[in-house]
This record gives structure tokens, C-alpha cells and sequence, in this order.
């Protein structure tokens, strides 16, 4: 899900920039007015836990590959701004230093996995969960349910980006400049790989660590 | 323990374990993630590169592309030890960065305000 550079054409990656750019100032800010001093530790985990999730390729037989992006799990313990931060703050060292999703692209992979990946998840835990107590087997059903919905809006955000491109940018003789696959391709390969796949893994992962922390350490869940 | 020390035991375990996103994907001959190719293989698919592609495709040199290490060898092992070694740099920096962030941005607020969730 990590659009590399030159898939996207300047319209697309300027947009998404341009979106992107306001909700890392708006989560600077909320995060300046709430944040404690004492949470930086658990920031910097999130942050190193969606930088290492995303290694961790999980292949379809004879396929392509996904993985997941832990966005609605660290929005569920961290709260969404500091998830918004955290995700990005790992999908830019892993464009700058390995390479893993373009430079230009910034924009647009933190649009869809941080900004969207985490907003969906998070409302969608909100919903579910409800008033539902910390320890409860609904709040783990919530965290799935969130986190599936969540990597499906990130792959369904990139699948459009990517399909809109032999649209937008042609060159004079009507040849694709960037990403030539149209969306009737790449809109039914991320969304079935997602939707069968790889949103299952992302719900597991999520249930699972709220499992964990409902057992050991329930106040991070508060 | 303390919960950050617990916490980061789990990244540790999950750095050592990184290379079965390596190794899986290998196995069951999968070739990584749709619309993330390379120039060549956007070649092989496509019989041409996109003009604008390929202008942009070059201009950054990531210093570890694809979580590899300098003149790190073929093969699954090698492979595998790259990952971990640039995992383990990438989970520094990561968390380096977001930390020194933290910190920036509480900078101004610590008791002196009533702070809530």
C-alpha cells in the first residue's frame, strides 16, 4: 500500500500533500494542548510498532503481498492524533531510508494509512464499543471490526489514486505518464486482496493486543 | 516491569521475527505488494515505462532500499539479516524521531495544566 514515487502524477501527490499538510498541523496542535510528558515513551512504541507491523508481509498464494498498518490500534490506546503522528512519523523514515513508498508520495500513503486509515478506525471503535466496559469481549469485537474497516478505506484511498492516474495524466499522444493500470484493475486487485486478506489480519492483530492489555494492563485501554 | 520495558521486550521479539515477512511471502511464491514495482517489472507488465514514471522513479536514493543492507548478498539468509539489521535501525530512528517529537511538543504544557485525555 505504499505508493512508490512516479505512480502518481504532480495533480495527485500536490492534493494530497496540500490535504495531508493540515491534519499534521492540526494533530501538532491538539497533541501541544493535550499531550503529557510522560506519554512521549508510549508515542515512540507506537510509532516503532506501525514501522514494524508493515514488515511483516503476508503473501497471497502465487499473489501479491499486504500487510498491516496497526493505525486503529494505536488510535484506540493512544488516542487519534497521536496515531495520525505516529503512522506518519514511520511511513516517512521508511520512504526517506529504505525506500518503501515514494518521496513524493509522502502525501498521499500518510493521507490514506494515517490520516483515513486512522479516522475510520477510530470511529468505527467508538461506535461499536459504545459505553461497553474496559475488560469486555464487545471492545475487542469493536477493535476488529474498526481495524478491518480501516485497512480496507487506506487500500480502497490507494486503490483510486492509483486507478485515476491513465485519467489524469497523458501525455499528447494519449499514452499513461504515471501509473498506467486503470481503475476496472486496480480497484478489484487491492479491494479483494483487503477485503479477503489482509483485513482479517489487521482485526486479529488489533483484537489480540486489546486481548493482551485487557489481561495485563487494562489502564492503557482507559 | 513496567509497561513501556514489556512493551518494547514485543517490538524486540517482533524485529527478530520481521524475516518471516521475508520468508512466508517466498514460499508460497508471492511477489510483493500490488502497484509497488520496480521500473523493470512495470516493463514486463506493460511492454513500456510510462514517461513521468520513470522521471520520478529516480529521483530519491533511499540509503537502504527495500530494507537491504549495502552490498548485502542474494539469497533468503541474507536477506533475513538485512532485514533484521535495518529493522532494527528503522524501530531507532522511528522511535527516535517520534520520541524527540513528543517531547517538542509537550514542551510547554507538563503540570501546570489541567490536562485531560
Amino acid at each position: 500500500m505504499h505508493i512508490p514515487d512516479g505512480y502518481l502524477g504532480p495533480a495527485t501527490y500536490g492534493t494530497l500533500y496540500a490535504v495531508t499538510v493540515p491534519f499534521w498541523a492540526a494533530a501538532s496542535w491538539k497533541l501541544n494542548r493535550t499531550l503529557k510528558a510522560k506519554q512521549a515513551p508510549f508515542l515512540a512504541i507506537g510509532a516503532a510498532f506501525s514501522f514494524v507491523i508493515m514488515m511483516f508481509n503476508i503473501p497471497i498464494i502465487g499473489g501479491t503481498t499486504g500487510h498491516a498498518t496497526g493505525a486503529t490500534l494505536i488510535a484506540i490506546l493512544l488516542g487519534p492524533w497521536a496515531a495520525l503522528i505516529a503512522v506518519s512519523v514511520a511511513l516517512i523514515i521508511q520512504a526517506v531510508l529504505f525506500g518503501d513508498g515514494g518521496i513524493t508520495a509522502i502525501g498521499a500513503n500518510c493521507f490514506n494509512m494515517a490520516v483515513a486509515g486512522v479516522f475510520s478506525g477510530y470511529a468505527v471503535y467508538r461506535l461499536i464499543a459504545g459505553r461497553a466496559g474496559v475488560l469486555s469481549r464487545r471492545r475487542r469485537i469493536a477493535g476488529a471490526a474498526a481495524a478491518y474497516v480501516s485497512l480496507n478505506v487506506s487500500a480502497l484511498l490507494t486503490a483510486v489514486q492509483f486507478g485515476v492516474q491513465p485519467l489524469l495524466e497523458r501525455s499528447a499522444d494519449g499514452q499513461p505518464l504515471y501509473s498506467p493500470f486503470p481503475l476496472s484493475i486496480a480497484l478489484p486487485a487491492m479491494a479483494i486482496e483487503h477485503l479477503l486478506v489482509f483485513g482479517f489480519i489487521e482485526a486479529a492483530v488489533t483484537a489480540l493486543v486489546i486481548k493482551y492489555f485487557q489481561k495485563n494492563d487494562p489502564e492503557m485501554l482507559g | 516491569m513496567t509497561t513501556p520495558k514489556k512493551l518494547w521486550i514485543s517490538i524486540g521479539i517482533m524485529v527478530l521475527l520481521s524475516p518471516l515477512g521475508v520468508i512466508v511471502p517466498a514460499w508460497f511464491g508471492a511477489e510483493g505488494a500490488w502497484g509497488e514495482w520496480g521500473l523493470n517489472e512495470v516493463e514486463k507488465i506493460m511492454g513500456f515505462v510510462p514517461a513521468g514514471m520513470k522521471r520520478l522513479a529516480e529521483l530519491w536514493k533511499a540509503p537502504l532500499p527495500a530494507y537491504a543492507v549495502p552490498g548485502q548478498r542474494t539469497g533468503l539468509l541474507a536477506e533475513s539479516l538485512g532485514y533484521v539489521l535495518t529493522g532494527i535501525i528503522g524501530v531507532a530512528i522511528t522511535a527516535g524521531a517520534m520520541y524527540s517529537l513528543s517531547k517538542l511538543l509537550t514542551r510547554r504544557n507538563n503540570s501546570d495544566r489541567s490536562d485531560k485525555d
